[in-house]
């Protein structure tokens, strides 16, 4: 038996997949008609009702979905069913406007851990493993699906949420953790701190590790892999679909399958939005085809990728996307988090600071570092270097509660800021990830 | 009575110093006193100049100048000139945040500047105990 959690599902044919997700968009586009005001409309605009979608081949006719839709929707504008129903949320970190709150019934709960289960499994994962899930816990969907998946298969789950690196080796070896579940950036740093200790990479017991959350490349992989002694997967996902788990790689490492049961993938030209052919480059749309709470139909992830339907050896039939090769938007993934220019922005003009800012990310010893450079105004200069470094540290705490992660601030002369064509450069990303 | 500092926001780069000062030399500006203080990103320029005026138009426009009153104190050159102006400060409970020192044109003068966080109770302290503080034109005077 192979490494299959829904074996019938994972290796169904084509034809069996396309049968499910004809008879699931059918029922999903009438719930979200009937019970989504807001989409409804997005419809109506368009001259469509439920009857126009009769299979999966229909869903082009459908109107997108973006971030700004959520944004004008939240919190409650989206929501597929009764408050009653819902048993939980999840949340992106980031201002309310930028927010994404997702909201889950039991059965879109049990469906995402499922999906995270089927990824644990692919992995290798059993009854007999020692789950270690350091993806941070609570509004992020991190630690939440993985740990939900991770009983599903039946593991000893260990909930270690993200951070305290000394306790997550102490139980790692302790407890003989064998499947590690975090941010790429994460465990690399979980395997220099491990050397630091002393530790060989046969000294523990871990076999594979599911890597997720942020952008990371081929060779970081192949550095994790050595300095911990395992595989490496990759597993890919969004608040707005569910998180973690929407996709996620086979042993082969070639690509992610998409659990094409639940989601229903399309690769659009983001200019025109165009449904692009197999094989093209271009922006992933995502539609759910049966969560009841976020029902989101044609939601532009502004991750570009490729779709491969080639035949894998895996035996899995779905779909397999490429690791997202960039963005149609200027959103960065800065320590797994969704950073977005125009929200540094908000706050510096909030602070009484000029728009006039500089990002640079870097990726030091596998650490993404964050520096702001912002230009100091007149008014508050002061001539005490305390006063000028509590300005430099109220930044740094207003950004923090904003992005959900703190830059370094730096202060710079008014002016100075480098521009290009009479244009400041926002962002320079020195990581190279694409 | 308490004389005017210039300070200005100097990023902390090879050459930024030099620029700034290069700029009120060529006004023809007599630079009094001068402290930098530094941090990994950026300096704090401070001055005590001839002419406030003069150097507020001569640096770039887009130099962050600021004006800031401060103390400055006439001393002997001697041990323990200093020790006793600062005694009285803090019998007096008077932080001083930054101070600077320079030894005057007239050999046997010493002159401290001080930044503190109450100006006038800092001044009639001194006062009190016979310690004159200098004017603006006092500077000129003293050290021209």
């Amino acid at each position: 038996m192979k490494n299959y959690y829904q074996p019938e599902i994972e290796t169904a044919s084509y034809e069996e997949i396309r049968r499910i997700q004809n008879e699931k968009i059918v029922k999903q586009v009438k719930h979200v008609y009937d019970n989504v005001p807001y989409y409804r409309n997005l419809m109506q605009q368009k001259g469509l009702t439920p009857d126009d979608i009769k299979s999966v081949d229909d869903i082009k006719k459908l109107p997108f979905l973006s971030k700004d839709d959520l944004r004008e929707a939240y919190p409650f504008g989206l929501l597929g069913t009764d408050l009653k129903n819902i048993v939980r949320i999840q949340s992106t970190s980031g201002t309310t406007g930028k927010r994404v709150v997702a909201f889950y019934t039991q059965h879109d709960v049990d469906l995402w851990e499922e999906c995270c289960a089927r990824a644990i499994v692919a992995a290798g994962g059993t009854n007999e493993d020692v789950c270690q899930v350091a993806y941070g816990y609570g509004l992020f969907t991190g630690g939440a699906g993985l740990n939900g998946g991770s009983h599903k298969v039946g593991c000893m789950t260990l909930p270690m949420s993200s951070g305290n690196t000394d306790r997550q080796i102490q139980f790692m070896m302790d407890l003989g953790a064998t499947i590690l579940c975090c941010t790429p950036s994460y465990a690399a740093y979980i395997g220099e701190s491990l050397a630091e200790q002393g530790y060989k990479p046969e000294d523990n017991k871990l076999k594979a590790g599911i890597f997720g959350a942020e952008p990371w490349t081929e060779e970081m992989r192949q550095g994790i892999e050595k300095s911990l002694g395992i595989k490496a997967y990759d597993i890919y996902g969004l608040t707005e679909t569910s998180g973690p788990g929407v996709a996620f790689e086979c042993e082969e490492q070639k690509g992610m399958h998409i659990n094409e049961d639940h989601f229903y993938a399309e690769i659009i030209d983001p200019e025109t939005g165009e449904v692009l052919p197999e094989g093209s480059k271009g922006e992933l749309v995502f539609t759910s085809l049966d969560k009841e709470g976020f029902p989101l139909l044609r939601y532009r992830t502004k991750d570009i990728c490729i779709l491969s339907r080639e035949k894998c050896s895996c035996g899995r039939t779905h779909v397999r996307m490429t690791k997202p090769l960039g963005r149609s938007d200027d959103m960065m993934i800065i320590r797994g988090v969704n950073v977005f220019p125009s929200q540094i922005e908000t706050v510096l003009l909030k602070e009484g600071y000029p728009p006039n800012y500089q990002i640079v990310v870097d990726r030091v010893n596998n650490s993404d570092t964050f520096d702001i450079y912002v230009e100091c105004p007149a008014e508050l200069f002061s001539d005490k270097v305390s006063e000028m470094q509590t300005l430099e540290k109220n930044l740094n705490t207003a950004m923090r509660s904003m992005l959900g992660i703190g830059p370094k601030i730096h202060l710079v002369a008014p002016k100075t800021i480098e521009r290009s064509e009479g244009k400041a450069v926002r962002v320079i990303d020195k990581r190279k990830l694409h | 009575m308490a004389i005017t500092q210039l300070s200005a926001f100097l990023e902390n780069t090879p050459g930024t110093l030099c620029e700034t000062i290069s700029a009120i030399t060529a006004a023809g500006i007599n630079i009094r006193a001068l402290s930098v203080a530094d941090t990994k990103d950026f300096g704090i320029l401070r001055i005590i100049v001839s002419d406030i005026e003069k150097t507020k138009a001569a640096v770039s426009n887009d130099t962050v100048v600021k004006e800031t009153p401060v103390i400055a104190v006439r001393m002997n050159d001697k041990a323990g000139a200093l020790n006793s102006v600062l005694s009285v400060l803090r019998q007096a409970q008077i932080n001083v945040e930054y101070v600077y020192a320079f030894t005057g044109a007239v050999a046997g003068n010493a002159y401290v500047v001080m930044r503190v966080d109450d100006i006038e109770h800092a001044e009639q302290t001194l006062a009190q105990n016979g310690i004159k503080t200098l004017s603006d034109s006092d500077i000129e005077d003293y050290l021209n």
